[in-house]
């Protein structure tokens, strides 16, 4: 190793610690700004560094200089404009399309090394073509499963679970097939062999999201972020660079923390994710007794006077809020009840919302400030001392027939809603949540149902409050 | 196994480790933001890309440099802006500025009643 390599390395290994420290200053909304800063002055290293390298190699032919800044231009126009412009609630399809991107990069990079190694003399070393061959696997099955995902959230592709008989046997097919085409190119030197790699890769990723309901979507983006950085990593074992080997390791544990939490909250297994039969639980919904049995309506007027008069109120946003876009207007009403003297938080369920934490940037885009937005572990004990609970467009995270075994929900950890003096739940209608079940919160004598959209709702309510206290 | 491939394993298993000790502190309500954030870390394949670009001399490898190049830096780009962006938004009190804000643990007992 050259001097000039040795210092290189040396440069990428500091690059990776500002990752690291990036990663670490995100504990906490105060810093995570700094961490940010830090995690792109990493970057900027690398970069750099990397430029630097190519420079000093002087192998680069002019053509290679211009494909190499074209494509960067264009492909960083791109993405400044997208991150410019998106609106908060379509940061899960970015996400989607990032993981995409950054996934399709990481099976280019081991395509190009499989070639580069197949055309000349020698065959490859038998390790490396191992680590080439997952790089390419992971990162074709992310950049198309991704796409697949982004679709689906962005409504171009039905966000309904799209199965077809035989769908698991086709899957089989397609691993028997990559894994023969795979075991074939570690022996034997063949770009055919590569493409029927990449090819059946592809497709096993689109077969892979398709079945997915819209609701899994947090499982779904998270699983595949962690793939993505699996497969940067193997893109760093590709071309012996330890920038990405823990770059990419970082975003895969990243990435699988989030899959299991988000797992764990939806009440589901990730062996039950991977192998499928995903996004059925509103295959069987369970007919209520007409929409008035039980339950106790309410008018915009006397939902404001219990908000008004209550000395600690807590809101439970789902994702109904999300959908109907009302964050700005929930955060209005909050502002009045504060103004007011009323003692007001957020608990928000770690999978309100459709990435995990997207409720907290929905809110947070609407002013209303982060030591307001409650974890679920830590609000609960609250709920007890909470003269109202407002829910809006939340379901099943608040069913307390989760604490019973015996129901599609059992287990699922929830808000403890039910616990509040009184609650008042905003939703268009008695319809099901995502488990297909009857919510026993709706039909608690202590609870008031007002039916009406999330955004119509508050702001009718906002005016009572008004109103009364104006 | 050459020596190599398992530096690079001990390198990518440890980072794993680090990785899951520091991402576990993060908080419910960043999780977007360190979603967001990993992305752009993901983006520093741009790097692999890079070195097609500067070992190649064919027309497939010219092409591969290309969509490598332009997917690592849309991600690499969009990433760190759109995070910026988000991070942006979390302020402790609606009016204070972003900037002034340096109590450690205060997310959790700011709303004491």
């Amino acid at each position: 190793m050259s001097g000039f390599s040795f210092g290189s390395q040396l440069i990428y290994v500091l690059a990776a610690s500002c990752f690291v420290l990036g990663l670490h200053l995100m504990n906490n909304p105060a810093t995570a700004r700094r961490g940010n800063q830090f995690s792109t002055a990493g970057m900027v290293i690398a970069i750099a560094t990397t430029l630097a390298l190519i420079a000093h190699a002087g192998v680069i032919t002019a053509t290679g200089w211009t494909v190499m800044l074209v494509g960067a231009l264009i492909g960083g126009g791109v993405g400044l404009y997208a991150a410019r412009t998106v609106q908060m609630t379509a940061m899960p399809q970015l996400v989607s399309m990032f993981n995409a991107v950054g996934g399709g990069a990481a099976a280019l990079v081991a395509i190009h090394d499989y070639i580069r190694v197949a055309s000349a003399a020698v065959g490859p070393a038998e390790s490396m073509t191992i680590t080439t061959l997952l790089d390419v696997i992971i990162g074709s099955v992310t950049f198309s499963g991704s796409i697949i995902a982004a679709g689906k959230l962005q409504g171009v592709i039905t966000s309904a679970p799209v199965t077809f008989p035989g769908a698991r046997v086709v899957n089989l097919a397609l691993a028997a097939v990559g894994l023969a085409a795979g075991g074939y190119v570690i022996s034997t030197p063949s770009l055919a062999g590569l493409w029927i790699v990449v090819v059946a890769s592809l497709v096993f990723g689109v077969l892979m999201v398709m079945p997915i309901g819209g609701a899994d979507m947090p499982v779904v983006i998270s699983l595949l972020n962690a793939f993505t950085g699996t497969a940067v990593a193997m893109a760093g074992f590709v071309i012996g660079n330890w920038a990405l080997i823990i770059a990419g390791a970082l975003v895969g544990a990243s990435g699988g923390i989030l899959t299991k939490l988000m797992a764990d909250a939806m009440n589901r297994s990730i062996t039950n994710i991977i192998v499928g039969g995903f996004g059925t639980g509103d295959a069987a919904p369970v007919a209520l007794a007409g929409a008035g049995a039980g339950v106790n309506a309410i008018a915009a007027d006397d939902a404001g006077i219990q908000l008004a008069y209550a000395g600690k109120v807590i809101i439970v946003p789902g994702y109904g809020l999300a959908a109907a876009q009302a964050q700005h207007e929930v955060a209005e009403l909050a502002d009045v009840l504060e103004s007011h003297g009323v003692d007001v938080s957020y608990a928000i369920h770690p999978v309100a919302g459709r990435m995990p934490g997207h409720m907290n940037v929905l809110l947070a885009e609407a002013n209303v400030p982060y030591p307001q937005l409650k974890e679920m572990d830590d609000v609960n004990p609250e709920f007890a001392r909470t003269d109202v609970a407002l829910v809006i467009g939340a379901n099943d995270v608040t069913n307390p027939a989760a604490r019973r075994p015996g129901t599609a929900i059992s287990g699922m950890p929830i808000l403890d809603v039910d616990q509040a003096k009184s609650i008042i739940v905003i939703k268009r209608s008695m319809g099901h949540g995502y488990a297909g079940i009857d919510n026993e919160l709706y039909t608690n004598p202590k609870t008031s149902m007002y039916f009406a959209d999330a955004k119509t709702a508050l702001s009718q309510l906002t005016s009572a409050v008004k109103t009364l206290v104006g | 196994m050459s020596t190599a491939l398992l530096t690079d394993l001990v390198i990518f298993v440890l980072s794993l480790w680090v990785g899951f000790e520091v991402i576990s502190k993060v908080p419910a309500t960043l999780h977007t933001p360190l979603m967001s954030a990993a992305n752009s870390i993901h983006g520093i394949v741009l790097v692999g890309a890079m070195l097609i670009a500067a070992t190649t001399n064919s027309w497939i490898g010219y092409v591969i440099a290309f969509l490598a190049a332009m997917f690592a830096s849309a991600n690499v780009v969009g990433g760190y802006v759109v995070t910026g962006r988000m991070l942006k938004m979390f302020r402790k009190r609606p009016t204070a500025p972003a900037a002034t804000q340096a109590q450690p643990a205060a997310a959790r007992d700011g709303q004491a009643s």
